[in-house]
């Protein structure tokens, strides 16, 4: 619960989305206080993505959508992310015809420096790899172009989802460390089915079931309680990563 | 909102009954005497009012057709000139260089007219949206050359081949006989609208209307797109033929003109302006257009108009820069059409549909 | 062997024309979604306009010199009527697509009869340069030099828009959005002013079409733009909706393959060939000769 004083960093009132003939959304109400992870969770289809996608404009939305008391619900997508709103979709969406220096030099904000360093820090491989057209990368090292991109600007929030989505133990780790740092300094709105990186990085939860929330609170409360998890979520919370 | 329950009521009264009234005026025409000689070249009766109310009304007709692949299922063709210039050239290459009689000449066009869009239709919808476009303009293109290229000196070349008078009945022949021939053109309008009529009626129609706005769900229902599609392609594309022998008769010759990437376009312009997707949308579409496209003609050529300063009157004298001009200003404005506009939307059914799918 | 020579060069300086419109249209396509069918009035607008310069204009005419600066006139013409087009008749229709592709049906056929209407039906004799008339011995063929002035165009215009490609930000911008063009808004870029520049670059190579297409012609006429765009659409289709150089292997392709279809079968015969080809490539490979599949 944040203090009344003050401003949530991201807050949504009574959001809808109607997709073709399906009413996508239905009134989803949440807030996302600034530092930390904060991860989206829910079964199958319930509208986690169309969530993330109705805070970008990627999709028409009605309701309230505010970032740091400034609503954004009626902007283009263009101009909701040059506020400050990473966005690292589903299926990373890396353009697969540009080289890795292609696609994180569109990714550059104007009139800021972008942070080379820092990335090249997170991700060496990357600048190896950086003549690479990104098609021929691996599931793993576009992920990581996926996030690197959202780190050369200065964001205010990172909206990712499902970043271990298909790829191996290993590199489910690796991302999951790389998250871990990155939200040190970033706020980051994370959709995730894997709870074991749930349980590692998230803060609090927001819990999704047919286009609306059902529950909101901190993680280790959800997680340590296997039949609400099982019962909201679906799945069993197995105690061990 | 208008008050709905006053206006349902009396809506479909007005639905049934409209169609029958306007069909009535229409056959009486012929037998008016009145003189609105600003609006039709002479008298109501007359043979050059004849002449173009019947040009105009087998357009409805071939605009109708089109309507069938582009505003009930969604199916943009460019090349339905194919259809229409197959029917014209077919009669004619029929009565003069086969020397067939009139009705065999017809019978033998209107099976190709089946079979045509059959082969067409299996090579387009192999492939869909732009594509399918493109093969349908392919096609036409393929067949404007051909008629244009003349081989053999069969079918005239960029002069047409006018329509053998001796094969054809007596009746239909001369200027005094325009009002039978604007007899037959309603014939074929009122065809087609029965046809279409009935088929929107049937679960093919139904199909049609589900594959316009969502592709995509009528395949997982399990319904076959491809038959449904190729049937309204070969329904439409059949009616288009049959008004391509209609256009025949009522000009007395076939044109190349007819053939032409063009005279596709002309015909989307039709249907839009009128309303994609609604009946008579489209067949008001085509009746306007083809009344403005040949008063404007005289318009131009009127005192009025030619005693304007230049820059209005180049522009007034062009006929199609007058009707492209009006339908950019439809599409912008008024995208549903006529049909739309009456229906008190700014937005045709189609258009309401595809943002649907959009936002998908 | 010589008309072999003659046939090749007259169907390499065909397909130069080709190019010239088609890579407007393939980016225009690709980038925006938008079958422009009023890009034969941008063709229109730039001959016009270079006639007209040339007629007009101080320091421009049919001479060297002359013609360059009326044929820089066309091209400037084209690339204006491009970037209004856009801002005025496309930009207002954003996502609509059907609505756009409308809308420039209507002005196709607007713009031709304003064309027409301001400058008459009948062909209007084209300023061009001596050299242009003449030939070069070549192989033992005698080519016409405007084979090589519309080579020579396509080429560098070629090379110009690659360049663009993939040295400039703009160009990045293009190629990102002709593959996804939701992402490349999702990383704060306005892709919209990039539409505009885009359209402005398709009037102006187009319009350089117009100008060259009517020396290679000698003569203007309102209707010049409508049936070269036919092919040029077919060229775009072949060659993969949205890449360069697929248009260019494409506008060679089909305008070799119609000089020599035209020859050596009979006359008609090329143009034929050219939409059995078309169907054949929509048939086995829909996304073209070097496009991704959708």
């Amino acid at each position: 619960m944040t203090s009344p004083a003050r401003v949530p960093l991201l807050r949504l009132e009574d959001v809808h989305v109607h997709l073709g003939r399906s009413h996508v959304l239905q009134g989803v109400t949440f807030e996302v206080a600034a530092g930390g992870v904060t991860a989206l969770l829910g079964r199958n289809g319930v509208g986690k993505t169309t969530t993330v996608k109705a805070v970008l404009g990627l999709v028409p939305r009605v309701g309230t959508i505010e970032l740091e008391g400034r609503d954004i619900a009626r902007l283009g997508t263009p101009a909701v992310v040059r506020l400050g709103v990473g966005y690292v979709p589903e299926d990373r969406e890396v353009f697969s015809t540009l080289t890795v220096e292609e696609n994180l030099r569109l990714a550059e904000q104007p009139g800021g420096t972008a942070a080379y360093d820092r990335v090249h820090e997170l991700f060496p491989e990357l600048k190896t790899r950086r003549r690479q057209r990104a098609g021929t990368l691996s599931g793993g090292q576009q992920q990581m172009v996926a996030i690197a991109r959202v780190l050369l600007g200065e964001n205010r929030v990172l909206l990712v989802d499902e970043p271990t989505k298909g790829l191996a133990p290993k590199l489910v780790t690796e991302v999951a460390e790389l998250l871990e740092r990155v939200a040190e300094t970033t706020t980051v709105l994370l959709v995730e089915q894997n709870l074991a990186v749930v349980r590692r990085l998230a803060r609090d939860v927001v819990v999704l079931d047919a286009g609306a929330v059902v529950h909101t609170g901190p993680a280790d409360d959800l997680l340590s309680d296997p039949d609400s998890a099982k019962r909201l979520l679906g799945v069993a919370s197995r105690r061990s990563a | 909102m208008r008050a709905p329950e006053r206006v349902a009521g009396v809506l479909p009264w007005v639905g049934r009954l409209a169609p029958v009234a306007v069909l009535v005026v229409l056959l009486v025409l012929p037998y008016v005497q009145l003189d609105v000689s600003w609006v039709l070249p002479d008298r109501v009766n007359g043979p050059g009012s004849m002449q173009l109310l019947a040009l105009c009304l087998v357009f409805g007709g071939i605009a109708l057709s089109y309507d069938v692949l582009f505003g009930r299922t969604g199916l943009l063709s460019f090349g339905h000139a194919l259809f229409v210039a197959a029917g014209s050239y077919g009669t004619a290459l029929g009565l003069a260089r086969l020397d067939l009689s009139l009705w065999l000449a017809v019978l033998l066009t209107l099976a190709a007219g089946v079979v045509l869009p059959l082969v067409v239709g299996a090579v387009a919808l192999r492939v869909s949206g732009i594509a399918f476009a493109m093969v349908t303009l392919a096609f036409a293109q393929a067949a404007s050359i051909l008629v244009l290229r003349n081989p053999g000196g069969l079918t005239g070349g960029e002069e047409g081949l006018p329509l053998l008078r001796d094969a054809v009945p007596d009746l239909l022949t001369g200027v005094v006989n325009a009002p039978y021939r604007y007899w037959l053109a309603l014939a074929y309008l009122v065809g087609c609208w029965a046809v279409v009529v009935w088929l929107g009626r049937s679960r093919a129609g139904h199909a049609w209307a589900a594959i316009r706005e969502n592709p995509e769900r009528v395949a997982v229902l399990g319904i076959s797109t491809y038959r449904a599609k190729l049937l309204a392609v070969v329904v439409g594309c059949f009616l288009g033929t049959l008004g391509g022998i209609a256009h025949l008769l009522v000009v007395g010759g076939a044109s190349p003109s007819i053939t032409s990437a063009e005279f596709t376009l002309t015909l989307l312009v039709m249907v839009v302006l009128g309303g994609a997707g609604s009946r008579w949308g489209a067949v008001l579409g085509g009746v306007l257009y083809t009344y403005l496209d040949n008063r404007l003609l005289e318009l131009a050529s009127s005192e009025g108009v030619q005693s304007l300063p230049a820059v209005l009157r180049v522009p007034a004298s062009e006929p199609l820069f007058v009707l492209g001009s009006l339908f950019v200003l439809v599409v912008f404005f008024a995208p549903g059409g006529l049909a739309g506009v009456v229906h008190g939307r700014a937005r045709s059914p189609r258009s309401l549909a595809r943002r649907r799918k959009r936002a998908a | 062997m010589s008309t072999l020579v003659l046939l090749l060069a007259t169907g390499l300086g065909l397909g130069a024309l080709y190019f010239l419109v088609a890579s407007g249209l393939s980016l225009i396509y690709g980038l925006m979604g938008v079958l422009n069918f009023a890009h034969g009035a941008f063709l229109t607008a730039g001959a016009y306009g270079a006639w007209w310069a040339a007629e007009n204009l101080p320091g421009a005419g049919d001479d060297g010199f002359g013609f360059v600066v009326a044929a820089t006139f066309g091209v400037a013409v084209g690339a204006v009527f491009g970037a209004v087009v856009e801002l005025v008749l496309i930009r207002p229709l954003y996502r609509r697509h059907i609505e756009q592709v409308l809308v420039t049906v209507g002005l196709s056929l607007a713009a031709v009869a304003l064309a027409q209407g301001i400058f008459g039906a009948d062909p209007r004799p084209f300023p061009r340069p001596g050299w242009t008339s003449g030939t070069v011995s070549l192989l033992g063929a005698s080519v016409p030099t405007d084979r090589f002035l519309l080579m020579a165009a396509a080429v560098v215009v070629l090379l110009a828009l690659l360049a663009l490609l993939r040295f400039t930000r703009v160009g990045l911008v293009i190629r990102a959005g002709v593959e996804n063009r939701s992402m490349v808004e999702a990383l704060g870029i306005d892709v919209r002013r990039t539409f505009t520049l885009v359209f402005a670059l398709g009037g102006a190579a187009a319009a350089l079409a117009g100008v060259l297409g009517s020396v290679y012609l000698g003569s203007v006429t309102p209707g010049q733009g409508t049936s070269l765009l036919i092919f040029a659409f077919i060229v775009v289709v072949i060659g993969g909706l949205g890449s360069i150089t697929g248009s260019a292997i494409a506008a060679v392709v089909v305008g070799v393959t119609q000089q020599l279809a035209n020859y050596y079968a009979a006359s008609g015969v090329g143009d034929f060939s050219v939409v059995l080809l078309l169907a054949l490539v929509l048939l086995t490979r829909p996304q073209g000769l070097s496009g991704r599949p959708a």
